[in-house]
């Protein structure tokens, strides 16, 4: 019988789940048969269980809502708000009366006449007849099989096939460690495969569609708008995305927390909302989709949004910032504020969301998650919040480093870049003892691994690496560790309380070997290291604005030339870096050319002996012509961020600058287009010219003429646009030709009209040329 | 009274661990360290797929750091919130029945001691302290909380 019962309650709980958003989406369209059909199902299975269970409270409940649904049904009433209500405070009944049974305590007290009372229908609405839509019964499709499991069954299998997954490993270094033989090989890629498999399914097995997330909120929004006398439409889009069972719970309470202040303080009252012109129903709309390894969930109402400016005026009330900090926030920061403790936009706490749980709390949760929440509010216009949270808290990518021997893994969704300390954009300067990296301009502070651990490492700090972390929220930070290892995905587990104690950790793992590797918290390790996040960000930010506008940072190519010299070339013209076989170079009209596929460059950079094999070249662009660049090397993308020194002269380099630290030589792209380029080849895009093919005058006697004035010549065989098409007075008119240029054999004009040019007037014809190029374009 | 105590030996003593809550008994081999983690958290070892916390049962009782250089080390495994933890021991002796309910002992102990002991208890094999697991995990921070 205990069985039974509660089987009965495990039945009812889960189909109240799934009704409160159908109960709100008959509402508001109460001709859905699907709908009224799968609430009258609720009713009708609790009724039937009761008479059976001998409950004969929930049995009258049950009763009453049945018999009006079923008039719903047969056609005989209308769905009117008042009779949603009514049978949502009576499946709200059931489900105390539920949960009571659940925990096996008295059936809570209360009055059920009323709730039966108030089903029934009143005199003076009158019964419209329903329109005839009943035929769309079978809309829903057959809900997927399914069993109930415990969660303990669940992670027993979890962790055997995790085993599994150890054992596979290691089996694969032993095989890899004796002579292979291919049965045996093929053999064990085939268990391989299907482990893999195994722990896909498995892992899945973990998952759990955020609908059930979904489902309750828009019973709650319409509860809350009740209350608060505003009309808000919910709209819910993405709920087969999965997620991990243990984050769906954890996302729960902050996630029904926003969507509370949405409806309390976004969402204005209706009259509000039509005097600033917007539509009287509000509109909240709450989304989940998946990207990359995230899952995204944006709640964005259209309601009043967030005043920054009076964020700003709370903050410093409450001294959570200083007054002088203030005025340096950006927008963004402004509204970032929310999420600092002690601070509410609200003018007073109301009974809905204004209860000292503030979306600090809402940040703390979901970052406790490895989540980050972002919100944008455009005042009038409303507010968008968006959760980001890992896709499983189970496996995460991480990136491996080291430090003094040993091994640690860092979330690869914290990192933003990794440098070499001893790269040439990297410069590492102490100032009182803290470390700042600049990089590439931009000032971070920077941490060594080894002093956060204290532990000694026998790595000199230049030949360190840089990840450059920005945890859970938008400041950045430069950790120095030894080495990098490797991107893994790693199945990380809770550590112990007293390793979490330290704050520098969020789990442990195992790696490949089986032994355990540590997960760094990259916001833990930025305060223990004693990194300011929230302070530095704002600093290092107006240290970039106030610095921009003195140096103009032209980005340059930093490389050693032929003759060993150190230069730099402007990464603008450098259009991109080619590697030819030194038979490719020779000399040809009176200089070093290069041919690159079908096009012929001028090459410059010869300075000193070309190598043996391969020559590496710039490909130099000035928007129409290329020249080549032979060169040694390339050392580095670099900045000028110093002073020019001019050269005297005119010349292949046009200045001597600091870049990175050391003299290096400017090139001048300039000098070099305009002496590397003969006349026509600077000329920009060649004007083309059609000449008869068959006319052997005009080959052998007028095509030099005008390959001279820079015309690049087609004959008839290419059938496109031309830009002059020169023919003899005899043959056809060219329509694809721009211009064109009539030859007559005869020294005399035939008549004043004549156009056509005497062919041996060569002035004459060379105006004609020197015309067509430049003005019929 | 069919309580079984598993006697192991830290610091030379011979002490009492309720057999229930020892998983297995391991020789651990590798250890990884945990920089920056309470001085009692030797490292982390693996125990086939799970990660098991190292606790130097000599730190945390306050008498000594236990030599972990000459490699394998004997450890009790136990369970605790769901964690797993490997409390080093100098040996594992041997089970024995609870001939009695704990009682207080009156004489005064090191301060370690006093921390982690749960009463003298009657065995086989004459008294023995009962060691009460939570404690000697919790280590010395535990006594301040």
């Amino acid at each position: 019988m205990d069985d039974l019962i509660s089987e009965f309650i495990a039945e009812c709980r889960e189909m109240l789940e799934a009704l409160g958003g159908e109960i709100v989406a008959w509402e508001a369209s109460p001709d859905d048969r699907a709908r009224l059909d799968s609430i009258f199902r609720f009713v009708h299975t609790v009724k039937g269980n009761c008479g059976f269970f001998d409950f004969p409270r929930l049995e009258a409940l049950s009763h009453a809502a049945e018999d009006a649904l079923a008039e719903v049904r047969a056609g005989r009433r209308q769905a009117d708000p008042a009779l949603v209500s009514a049978v949502l405070a009576i499946i709200d009944r059931i489900a105390e009366m539920i949960a009571a049974l659940d925990a096996g305590e008295e059936f809570p007290a209360g009055e059920d006449s009323t709730l039966i009372v108030a089903l029934q229908e009143r005199a003076d609405v009158q019964v419209a007849p329903v329109a005839a839509t009943v035929a769309e019964a079978q809309s829903k499709a057959a809900a997927p099989r399914t069993i109930r499991l415990s969660v303990e069954l669940l992670d027993r299998l979890m962790s055997g096939v995790s085993d599994m997954v150890l054992a596979r490993n290691e089996l694969a270094r032993r095989l890899r460690e004796t002579t292979g033989e291919v049965a045996v090989d093929g053999a064990f890629e085939r268990l391989s495969t299907i482990i893999a498999e195994m722990r896909d399914a498995i892992t899945r097995t973990r998952m759990q569609r955020i609908e059930n997330l979904f489902v309750a909120l828009p019973r709650m929004v319409r509860d809350l708008s009740a209350e608060l006398g505003k009309q808000i439409l919910v709209d819910i889009e993405g709920g087969d995305v999965e997620l991990d069972r243990e984050m769906i719970e954890m996302i729960r309470d902050p996630l029904t927390h926003i969507i509370r202040n949405a409806v309390d303080h976004g969402i204005e009252l209706p009259a509000d909302r039509l005097k600033a012109g917007k539509r009287e129903i509000g509109l909240l709309s709450v989304s989940a989709r998946q990207s990359g390894n995230q899952i995204l969930i944006d709640i964005q109402d259209d309601g009043r949004g967030i005043n920054g400016k009076k964020l700003v005026e709370k903050a410093i009330a409450a001294g959570v910032i200083e007054k002088s900090d203030a005025a340096d926030l950006s927008p963004r920061e402004q509204l970032a504020l929310i999420f600092e403790a002690g601070l509410s936009t609200a003018k007073e706490v109301t009974a809905i969301s204004g209860r000292g749980v503030g979306m600090d709390v809402v940040r703390s949760n979901i970052e406790r998650i490895g989540g980050i929440v972002e919100v944008d509010s455009t005042i009038g216009a409303g507010t968008r919040m968006t959760l980001r949270v890992p896709l499983t808290l189970t496996i995460i990518p991480a990136l491996t480093v080291s430090v003094a021997g040993q091994s640690f893994a860092i979330p690869r969704s914290a990192i933003d870049e990794i440098v070499r300390a001893n790269g040439e954009s990297v410069t590492l300067e102490k100032l009182g003892g803290a470390g700042v990296a600049t990089i590439r301009g931009r000032r971070v502070p920077e941490i060594a691994l080894s002093d956060v651990l204290g532990i000694e490492s026998d790595i000199p700090e230049q030949e360190r690496s840089l990840v450059v972390l920005r945890p859970a929220g938008a400041d950045v930070y430069a950790l120095a560790v030894d080495r990098i290892h490797d991107h893994e995905e790693l199945v990380v587990k809770p550590a112990a309380p007293a390793v979490m104690a330290t704050g520098l950790y969020a789990g442990t793992t195992l790696a490949d070997d089986g032994s355990p590797i540590l997960l760094f918290d990259p916001a833990g390790i930025a305060q223990v290291g004693g990194v300011k996040l929230e302070a530095h960000d704002r600093a290092a930010r107006i240290a970039e604005t106030s610095s921009t506008p003195a140096e103009v940072d032209a980005p340059v190519l930093l490389f050693r030339g032929l003759d060993g010299a150190r230069r730099a070339m402007r990464l603008a013209v450098v259009d991109r870096i080619e590697e030819v076989p030194a038979t490719a170079i020779r000399p040809g009209a009176g200089q070093l050319r290069v041919q690159l596929g079908e096009a012929i460059l001028p090459l410059a950079g010869v300075n000193g002996d070309l190598p043996q094999e391969k020559v590496r070249l710039f490909r130099l662009n000035d928007g129409t012509c290329e020249i080549g660049y032979a060169f040694k090397e390339v050392i580095d993308l670099s900045a000028i961020a110093n002073d020019i020194i001019p050269a005297e002269h005119p010349g292949e380099i046009c200045a001597v600058t600091l870049v990175a630290g050391e003299p290096a030589e400017l090139v001048d792209p300039h000098w070099l287009f305009s002496t590397f380029l003969t006349e026509t080849e600077r000329m920009p895009l060649q004007p083309i010219c059609r000449l008869p093919a068959d006319d052997p005058w005009m080959q052998n006697m007028l095509r030099p003429i005008v390959e001279a004035a820079g015309y690049r010549v087609v004959s008839e065989a290419d059938e496109f646009e031309v830009d002059l098409a020169i023919l003899s007075d005899a043959s056809a008119e060219d329509a694809t030709a721009a211009r064109t240029i009539r030859l007559r054999a005869e020294p005399d004009p035939a008549s004043k009209k004549d156009e056509t040019i005497y062919r041996y007037d060569r002035a004459a014809l060379l105006m004609a040329l020197k015309s067509a190029s430049g003005g019929g374009r | 009274m069919s309580e079984l105590l598993l006697v192991v030996v830290i610091a030379g003593e011979r002490v009492a661990l309720p057999a229930a809550a020892v998983e297995s008994v391991v020789e651990l081999d590798t250890l990884i360290p945990v920089p920056r983690a309470a001085p009692h958290v030797a490292g982390l070892s693996a125990l086939r797929s799970r990660v098991l916390t190292v606790i130097d049962c000599m730190r945390s009782l306050e008498l000594g750091v236990t030599d972990c250089s000459d490699g394998i080390r004997e450890a009790a495994v136990v369970e605790l919130d769901g964690h797993h933890y490997a409390l080093i021991v100098d040996l594992v002796e041997d089970v024995v029945e609870v001939l009695s309910a704990p009682s207080a002992i009156r004489a005064a102990m090191g301060p370690g001691w006093e921390r982690v002991s749960r009463g003298m208890v009657e065995t086989e094999e004459g008294p023995m302290l009962l060691i009460d697991i939570a404690a000697l995990v919790g280590g010395i921070e535990a006594k301040a909380a």
